[in-house]
């Protein structure tokens, strides 16, 4: 469907340095929050962002193209609310 | 046109809720509203009517009220009405006059047209193909085909569909019909419907081409078993679709009845409604050439300037092989319903593929198969005679209504 590879759905979570959970928010709140969570003067290499928001799905992997990083993994939430995105420094 | 001019409306309420800081002005005739009304910049959802449509709507109503196929004078009079309209619309589409048939609606042409070609081709499969950024009601009229099954076509960031996975699937076999619309209604992206129409024809699949943004914008698509459009778009009125049915195609209709419109459209015509539909269409294939090169660079203009004036937008699809009138563009960190609302303050009215817009809260489709931004994400369509003044304010509010946005989330530098 869209233009780059699809990103592998499956278990187990990979290693992270800061969990976000942005569920229950709506659009632009959790591409915000991320954007604040990497924001700071040491942001963490590895952020795991669980939202339930079903623009997140477009959403985080477009803002980390805009901004130089990668959606490195996605799957369903261990507890099976929303979808957990794993998102690295680093462009493509 | 001044004794048609006699409607006044007392209603000053404005159902959409716009501009609450100051009342309304009354809604009032063509001859005092200005065509098209300042800061209407909506005109892929619906066009306002266009001031030939009005007069013609109204002689309509006073002589082709009576039944078309009864034998009378009024009746003749009525049919005489009608057949003119039809020829207009055939000649602008590149069709037969009894290639056209008149519906209640573009969705209801899109409807008929799916299903129609579907039962024709029943034999053959069930399998329709479509682009994964079709229209909704191509897409939904897909799923309701009996026993069909709907495989769609990938696209391109621009949203163009990807010819090569089109061509994958439709040689699959099985396939009743292709569905691949003139250009995307959210983006404004042109399809390859040359090549689209040349896989589908070496595969003898019909091709259901859904015209509704293009017509009276581009060309008339040459290549189509069915084109549907819809006239509010070309700035007729409401309530009257088009479905062109190509002669010799296998098309069968899928109503219980079949006497109207070539045996493809049931009920009772409105021949007022598309008698004033031909008018407009007539009235802006006349000049479309010319203003579809003054709507393009007006588009143009905001395609090169919002990136410069905005940080953090991406403005989308194809900024060349697109149509003249309609650009969309997505902002970071805000939130598509709040710029409408500012937007509409400000005197604009244009529209938003996002999530929070939506009915069911989720992201346009279209949007998504792109893979593009979906938040504060806005249409902008032009209609017909829009101004340029219109769409250089646009662009001076454009920027402060954006940053307020961003700065009410915290977001300001992120």
């Amino acid at each position: 469907m869209s233009t780059s590879d699809p990103v592998p759905d499956h278990y187990p979570v990979p290693d992270h340095d800061l969990v976000l959970d942005e569920r229950g928010r709506r659009c632009p709140m959790p591409i915000i929050a991320l954007a604040r969570a990497v924001s700071g003067e040491a942001p963490p290499a590895r952020v795991l962002l669980l939202a339930d928001d079903p623009a997140a799905e477009t959403d985080v992997p477009a803002w980390c193209s805009m901004r130089g990083r990668t959606l490195a993994w996605t799957g369903a939430a261990a507890d099976g609310r929303g979808r957990a995105y794993l998102v690295v420094a680093g462009g493509n | 046109m001044g004794h048609y001019g006699q409607f006044v409306a007392h209603d000053t309420t404005d159902d959409h809720g716009r501009s609450t800081s100051a009342p309304d002005p009354p809604l009032t005739s063509g001859q005092s509203t200005p065509w098209p009304p300042p800061g209407y910049l909506d005109a892929a959802s619906t066009s306002p009517l266009h001031p030939a449509a009005r007069v013609a709507l109204l002689t309509a109503l006073e002589h082709g009220w009576a039944d078309p196929s009864r034998r009378y004078h009024e009746a003749r009079r009525a049919r005489q009405l009608l057949d003119m309209a039809r020829e207009t619309v055939a000649a602008v589409l590149r069709a037969r006059p009894d290639e056209i048939s008149f519906t209640g609606s573009g969705t209801e042409a899109i409807h008929l047209g799916v299903a129609g070609l579907a039962k024709g081709r029943a034999r053959v499969g069930a399998r329709i193909v479509a682009t994964a950024v079709e229209h909704s009601s191509v897409l939904h009229a897909a799923r309701a085909v009996p026993e069909g099954e709907l495989i769609t076509a990938g696209v391109d960031e621009f949203g163009r569909v990807d010819l090569g996975e089109f061509e994958r699937v439709v040689t699959g076999g099985g396939v009743a019909l292709t569905a691949v619309q003139s250009a995307n209604h959210e983006v404004g992206t042109r399809q390859p419907l040359a090549e689209v129409a040349a896989i589908s024809a070496a595969h003898d699949v019909p091709l259901l081409v859904d015209a509704a943004q293009s017509i009276g914008r581009d060309p008339a698509p040459e290549h189509w078993s069915v084109l549907c459009a819809s006239a509010h778009k070309w700035g007729g009125p409401a309530g009257v679709g088009v479905l062109a049915v190509r002669t010799g195609v296998r098309w069968r209709s899928p109503s219980p009845d079949g006497s109207q419109e070539h045996g493809r459209v049931p009920g009772f015509v409105n021949i007022a409604a598309i008698v004033a539909a031909a008018a407009a269409l007539e009235a802006v294939e006349r000049v479309r050439v010319a203003e579809s090169d003054r709507l393009s660079a007006l588009v143009g203009m905001i395609r090169a300037r919002v990136p410069e004036i905005v940080p953090d937008v991406v403005v989308l699809g194809d900024p060349l092989d697109r149509l003249p009138h309609l650009v969309t563009f997505s902002c970071l960190y805000v939130d598509g319903e709040s710029l409408l609302a500012d937007l509409d303050r400000a005197g604009f009215a244009v529209s938003s593929g996002s999530s929070c817009v939506a009915d069911a809260l989720v992201p346009s489709h279209v949007l998504a198969a792109m893979g593009a931004l979906t938040q504060g994400n806005l249409r902008v369509s032009l209609p017909a005679g829009a101004r340029e003044g219109d769409v250089a304010r646009f662009l001076e509010v454009l920027p402060s209504i954006v940053m307020r946005a961003r700065a009410e989330f915290g977001a300001e530098g992120l």
